[in-house]
């Protein structure tokens, strides 16, 4: 019966992790469709970033007490997991709390009360969370984006949390009214779970064991459940916020990125030899992005590492206003998109297309045209996301690929093309307001 | 007096510093009056300086922020010419804009100088004692907010040079609902000055107004030409042109400096 249960513990273990591995190779292989960009220098604040911002969540702490309850939500999960190796070791040799006798019963008390009263601050901030979007109703939870899978995933991350906090916990009950009622010495205390006791105390031996056996299976294949589920969800961000933070630009943030074929053409028309140390390419111009895939790498992974959490929603001025444009559907839409051309690329090799695009299908016209650039979205972003950079470089493929322009800025181009200034004034005339 | 840096150079003077005017400081009747309003702070406080004039060219920020890299380049390439055949070394521009597309863009194109903006610059002279203010504040008591620019403030990290220059007029500053990190835009930026509004309930000036409205400040300052446009816009709107006077901190320092 042991090796049995030994066994079905390893395939399943094997499989999960194989599954998961094989679904983050994918979204590697998606993130890499992405334009090249480099981000190698300056490595010691890029690993101090990963720190202070990944690590750390400082930006959270705007508002303390939502980024203390998601700081003990994160780390009592992450701390609570060293118990998991206890597991895996008792799943693989077949053993039953295996660092009882290495650490003793008083120490491995003091490691399972710590774990219990993590794991209850875990269950109580899980619980607030749920409050917050499903009773309390926060504002950047209601928007339209939310509507459907992203709002049940949320729920889902945070009662599956609910439920393997509790098995953990009833799993200890179990086992310390085991331990009263076949008086066992050398045994262990869980501060949480003896008060627990009582929920079991009622039943036979072969009950409690058949529960703490249940509670023991269900806490682990949940864990792997919860491992495979992640490449789907926003939950995502607990391990992409990592690589996020390493690789977030270091440019300040009102710096556009260059175009150097551009530059390079202008210069060419203007003072040739200017345009001879710029690279030159044979490669049919593109300009901006019109697909998930003409963006940079970043932006892919800036996609994937979104939470979904909206702040830069709520501090959008044209989203404030009710306009169409909310930032943070700009990822969920690029993420949405990636997925898709990767699922096809699975599917149907890598040359096929389906006549979609990221811009239009996706992401509208009206949605682009609202932004202010004023970066407010990518201030409050805890995750150093830049939603301004995917509606910039879909901007630039509106324009300069399709010339699907509004006349005003038309005449706006037009303007600064022939007088040197986006209004009508002859550029003769600069200087005059000195004169008067 | 301003001089033009073409007739200075053919006098074979140069100047300490170029003040980089701006499409909305050189033509908009309103934003004349800060230019004006600073090119007097310059002159009193003796400052060696002069404006391109006519050779002066859009930087392309709203080009270039639509999604026309073309004409932004072409302007970028113009102005970095001038510039560079002046052999000028530091910039001083009352426009965030300006002053973001030439300290952060123009260097990887060829262009790289000191740039400052006019909330730094009044602060430094004022520390330095450059900068003297009346004796007779009449703004003593009055309560006066700032409102920070997209790309002064969150595209730049500058918050405290603009709040300390109006520390100078001894008014009771506060602060609006959304300041500094939070700070709610004007609504003007990527080009949206020049284009009517997206669909949507409200205008952003007017949303912003109404937090002005809400801190019961007679004066609300600001430190961008595009802003002071939509502002003039937002309270006119909201009807409060006699309860709220919209002043650049340029023009709030020149009105009480000695």
């Amino acid at each position: 019966m042991k090796i049995v249960e030994q066994l079905l513990f390893l395939v399943l273990s094997g499989a999960a992790i194989y599954l998961f591995a094989r679904n983050i190779g994918k979204i590697r292989r998606n993130i890499l469709l992405g334009q090249a960009e480099e981000f190698n220098d300056q490595p010691k604040l890029r690993w101090n970033n990963m720190l202070y911002f990944a690590l750390g969540q400082k930006k959270m702490f705007s508002n303390p007490l939502v980024a203390v309850l998601h700081l003990i939500v994160y780390a009592g999960f992450i701390i609570i997991n060293i118990e998991i190796l206890e597991i895996i070791g008792d799943g693989i040799l077949g053993t039953h709390r295996l660092l009882l006798p290495l650490l003793g019963s008083s120490l491995y008390t003091i490691f399972i009360s710590a774990f219990e009263l993590l794991a209850v601050l875990v269950l109580l901030g899980c619980l607030v969370f749920l409050l917050r979007r499903n009773v309390v109703r926060v504002n950047r939870f209601t928007k339209p984006e939310l509507k459907g899978f992203p709002f049940k995933d949320a729920n889902a991350i945070l009662i599956t949390e609910i439920v393997l906090m509790s098995l953990f916990l009833l799993m200890n009950a179990a086992d310390l009214q085991l331990q009263s009622l076949e008086n066992t010495t050398n045994g262990f205390n869980g501060i949480v779970s003896q008060l627990l006791t009582p929920l079991v105390s009622g039943c036979s031996i072969s009950t409690i064991e058949c529960i703490e056996k249940a509670a023991w299976w269900l806490h682990i294949l949940g864990i792997f459940a919860f491992l495979n589920y992640l490449p789907y969800s926003k939950h995502l961000h607990i391990l992409l916020a990592f690589p996020n933070a390493y690789y977030a630009r270091l440019t300040p943030i009102g710096k556009m990125s260059n175009m150097p074929m551009i530059e390079r053409e202008v210069k060419l028309m203007m003072q040739p030899e200017l345009a001879a140390d710029l690279p030159a390419s044979d490669a049919p111009m593109k300009f901006g992005a019109k697909d998930a895939t003409d963006l940079s790498w970043k932006s892919i992974l800036d996609a994937y590492s979104c939470s979904e959490c909206g702040r830069c929603t709520a501090a959008c001025p044209a989203n404030q206003t009710s306009k169409k444009l909310s930032p943070r559907k700009i990822m969920m839409d690029t993420r949405d998109r990636i997925t898709e051309i990767g699922k096809n690329i699975d599917q149907h090799g890598p040359t096929y297309t389906d006549n979609k695009k990221l811009l239009g299908d996706y992401i509208s016209v009206e949605e682009l045209r609202a932004c202010t650039t004023c970066n407010a979205c990518v201030q409050e972003c805890p995750l150093l996301i830049s939603p301004l950079n995917i509606i910039l470089e879909l901007r630039r493929s509106l324009v300069m690929e399709d010339s699907n322009v509004p006349n005003e800025w038309a005449m706006m181009f037009g303007n600064m093309e022939n007088n040197q200034a986006p209004w009508k004034f002859s550029n003769e005339d600069r200087g005059n307001w000195a004169k008067s | 007096m301003v001089k033009v840096l073409s007739e200075m150079a053919a006098a074979g003077e140069s100047p300490e510093i170029l003040f980089w005017v701006g499409c909305a400081g050189s033509f908009d009747q309103r934003v004349q009056r800060i230019t004006k309003a600073f090119a007097d702070i310059l002159n009193k406080t003796n400052t060696s300086f002069a404006i391109l004039g006519s050779e002066e060219a859009c930087t392309g920020d709203p080009a270039r922020r639509a999604g026309n890299e073309f004409v932004f380049q072409m302007l970028a390439y113009q102005n970095i010419q001038t510039l560079n055949n002046y052999n000028i070394k530091k910039i001083v521009t009352t426009c965030p804009h300006c002053f973001n597309t030439i300290k952060n863009e123009y260097p990887v194109l060829g262009g790289s100088y000191e740039v400052i903006h006019h909330a730094t610059l009044l602060q430094e002279m004022i520390k330095a004692g450059k900068i003297k203010m009346k004796e007779a504040g009449d703004f003593k008591g009055k309560k006066i907010t700032y409102h920070d620019s997209c790309y002064l403030g969150r595209a730049n990290g500058i918050y405290e040079a603009p709040r300390e220059v109006l520390q100078a007029l001894d008014a009771d500053l506060v602060e609006m609902k959304s300041c500094r990190t939070k700070g709610l835009c004007c609504g003007a930026g990527g080009g949206q000055m020049f284009k009517e509004d997206e669909p949507g309930d409200k205008r952003i000036n007017v949303a912003r107004t109404e937090e002005a409205i809400a801190t019961g400040a007679s004066v609300v300052a600001a430190a961008c030409p595009f802003c002071m446009i939509m502002w003039e816009d937002g309270v006119k709107q909201k009807g409060k042109e006699a309860e709220i006077e919209l002043k650049d901190i340029a023009e709030l320092i020149n009105e009480r400096m000695v």
